[in-house]
């Protein structure tokens, strides 16, 4: 059914729909309409679930943790200081397979304190372990966190994920949305049922230490099971479009792309603008295409590399920076492009909530045709 | 109750603590009070390390470990976990003194005031032994440790033992009390009401360590009942923040305990540290006369 909603309240009707057992999180901004909803669902009995107000993020995510382990189905919801908080937890979740959903509102890190949006926040938790979605409207939004459960509980998957959508962009904005009913999302959600779990039925040791004769082959693993997500997804992404109409089995989406002679790269709400401006450059002749990528972990190289064969140009929107380095999105695009002769120009853009328009993604494009690249975008030179 | 067959080996031998390490015997004790309808939430520290080298484990009943900071809210989401699915196994937390005065305070706090049904037993061998002997919120004053060392211009610890069991009963805990490896039953006995009284209790049980005090391990025993003899350690009950029952004794002084271990022994060589000494009786006959220690012997007959 349809309703114009807020991405916040959407995203916390699909957590309601998935039954999560145990919901612990805690407030931070642009994340606190999620949790609110939340508890207003349990207060109202909508939800049946044990909600935790816990007294931070670390113990936020580290319930969950717990719960997880012991057998309940698990949410939690946060943003920028709070993920940061959670880092030491994140790790610790996926080394021990346990396959809690997180929703993550992008926001910029501080110092300068911010709360507006970029993707710092997730990016720099991509080395956890951690399945990672990003949403470019609120639609997709809520419809990830079924697909990211059903993923992340799958017995050959057993990790964790984020499903990021951009803070206030995404969040605070209403938007028309077609809600699944109870029956559709049970039908598509199984409850939840690991093989292992805390119990004195039949004992079990969770998060042992490991000595380097047995260290690397958990690290091994997950990494495997971060490769095996990709086909995991693929299935149960079209299975989402079979049932519902809206097919999730992509890990990267193209638009315009297959006669592009510049590709642009990005992810998240910055997709619609980007798209905006490909149809204008496209009526004025230019052959722009987007490569937008779904999921970023695990990173889907192959893919990105095939779709991309036949460009002459490819331009990566970066809302984040490994200091010192470049763009993450734009660092492993050119990992994924590697041996091709395809020049990939990184564009660092958009950080702590600065507006990307039309004009800049224009901008970019012409930069990139002259060459241009590998640095900061947009950036008021009168302050520097 | 829990069922209690087959008990004795819930935490098994086998493990790889010191010979006569504190906190391995209080493991086993623990684990025969608790029976085999408990899952055990253990934070980072020597217990963590010595009982579950993957792919061993000298625990039998379900057991798992996370952070070094985070038991008490881990525990609060499996406690959470249970109740949802009805189950009636038991959480009880086996962390450190380091896990629980210092650095897990955030979670420890929020999982108290939110009162979640659990027993949190903190085995208190008043340093952080797993990373080699250094300070924490528990260690004693004048203790010598590897980030508080006796030198020229130093006694060792400056800072007083904190006061955690008065913390966690200033949360609203049930039952909170102390005890000691010395005394196993009442130890067992306390272990006991933690689990069964409902909502978050505390047992802070003394621990010592062989390798980080620097004794012989098979002084443990003597040297925990030491501690209390001279009231430098109080066993004691609180039920809704009220003392119920201490153990008394017949004082002995302090210097009876101090000479036992390294870690004070500065205090007693090459020369009789006397204001440090008296400053450590000072403490025993606080804790005296706080809790009502002394048991008062009938005047000689002359
Ligand atoms: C966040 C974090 N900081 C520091 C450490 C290092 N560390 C591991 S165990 C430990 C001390 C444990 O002390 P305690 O809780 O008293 O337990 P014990 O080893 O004495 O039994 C420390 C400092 C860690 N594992 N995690
Ligand atoms: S160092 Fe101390 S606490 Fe650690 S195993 Fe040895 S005796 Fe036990
Ligand atoms: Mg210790």
């Amino acid at each position: 059914m349809m309703e114009i909603t807020e991405g916040s309240h959407a995203v916390a009707e699909a957590v309601r729909l998935s039954r999560p057992q145990v919901v612990s999180a805690y407030p931070i901004t642009p994340q606190t309409h999620i949790v609110e909803a939340l508890a207003d669902f349990v207060a109202n009995g909508t939800l049946d679930a044990e909600y935790l107000t816990v007294d931070s993020e670390l113990s936020a995510l580290s319930a969950c943790v717990g719960a997880s382990a012991a057998g309940s189905r698990t949410y939690s919801a946060t943003t920028s200081q709070g993920l940061m908080l959670m880092a030491e937890v994140c790790y610790n979740a996926s080394g021990m397979r346990l396959p809690i959903v997180m929703s993550i509102a992008n926001r910029a890190l501080g110092a300068p304190l911010s709360i507006w949006n970029d993707q710092q926040d997730s990016i720099a938790m991509r080395d956890c372990g951690w399945l990672q979605f990003y949403a470019e409207d609120n639609q997709e939004a809520t419809d990830l966190h079924f697909l990211a459960y059903k993923v992340a509980e799958d017995a050959t998957i057993q990790l964790p994920a984020f499903v990021c959508f951009d803070g206030f962009i995404l969040s605070h904005t209403y938007e028309p949305i077609d809600m699944l009913t109870q029956e559709q999302v049970d039908r598509y959600l199984p409850a939840f049922n690991p093989a292992e779990k805390l119990d004195a039925k039949d004992p079990m040791s969770f998060g042992m230490y490991a000595t380097p004769d047995y260290y690397m082959e958990f690290r091994y693993e997950m990494d495997e099971a971060q490769k095996r997500a990709k086909g995991v997804i693929a299935k149960y992404g079209k299975e989402f479009g079979t049932l519902f109409g809206r097919d999730y089995s992509a890990l990267v989406e193209g638009y315009l792309l297959e006669d592009a002679e510049t590709a642009i790269i990005a992810m998240g709400s910055i997709c619609g603008t980007v798209k905006d401006a490909i149809d204008e450059m496209r009526a004025s002749g230019k052959k722009v295409g987007l490569l937008r990528i779904r999921v970023f972990r695990p990173f889907p190289s192959q893919e990105i590399a095939k779709v991309l064969s036949h460009v002459k140009r490819v331009a990566v929107l970066d809302k984040n920076i490994s200091l010192g380095a470049k763009g993450a999105t734009a660092i492993e695009v050119r990992d994924a492009m590697y041996g091709s002769t395809i020049p990939v120009k990184g564009y660092v853009l958009g950080l702590g909530g600065r507006d990307i328009r039309k004009k800049d993604i224009k901008e970019i494009v012409s930069l990139c045709e002259n060459g241009v690249g590998d640095q900061f975008y947009g950036l008021r030179k009168e302050l520097i | 109750m829990a069922e209690k067959k087959n008990t004795c080996d819930l935490f098994d031998c086998g493990h790889r603590a010191c010979g006569g390490c504190g906190e391995a015997l209080a493991a086993r004790l623990v684990m025969q009070a608790a029976g085999t309808e408990t899952i055990v939430v253990n934070a980072t520290g020597c217990m963590e390390v010595f009982s579950t080298p993957y792919p061993e484990t000298a625990w039998k009943v379900p057991w798992i470990h996370s952070l070094f900071e985070n038991a008490a809210a881990v525990a609060s989401g499996i406690e959470a976990s249970l109740k949802k699915q009805g189950r009636k196994e038991k959480v009880v937390i086996m962390a450190g003194d380091g896990a629980t005065f210092d650095i897990g305070m955030i979670c420890i706090s929020g999982a108290f005031e939110r009162g979640h049904d659990f027993a949190y037993i903190c085995y208190d061998n008043e340093a952080y032994m797993n990373t080699g002997i250094q300070r924490s919120g528990a260690t004693p004053y004048d203790a010598s440790t590897t980030t508080s060392p006796a030198g020229k211009c130093s006694f060792g610890n400056k800072l007083p033992k904190k006061d955690m069991p008065a913390i966690l009963a200033a949360h609203g805990a049930p039952y909170v009390a102390t005890a000691s490896v010395a005394y196993p039953a009442d130890l067992m006995q306390k272990v006991e009401k933690a689990i069964n009284t409902p909502g978050p209790c505390y047992v802070q049980v003394h621990v010592p360590c062989c390798t980080g005090w620097g004794f012989e391990g098979e002084q443990t025993v003597a040297i925990a009942k030491l501690a209390i003899e001279t009231g430098l350690w109080v066993n004691f009950e609180m039920v809704d923040g009220k003392v119920t029952k201490v153990k008394k004794v017949v004082r002995k002084p302090v210097t009876e305990y101090l000479k036992t271990q390294k870690r004070f022994r500065h205090l007693l060589k090459p020369k009789l540290q006397e204001t440090e000494i008296a400053a450590i009786q000072a403490i025993a006959d606080r804790n005296a006369e706080k809790y009502g220690l002394d048991i008062k012997l009938p005047p000689k007959k002359g």
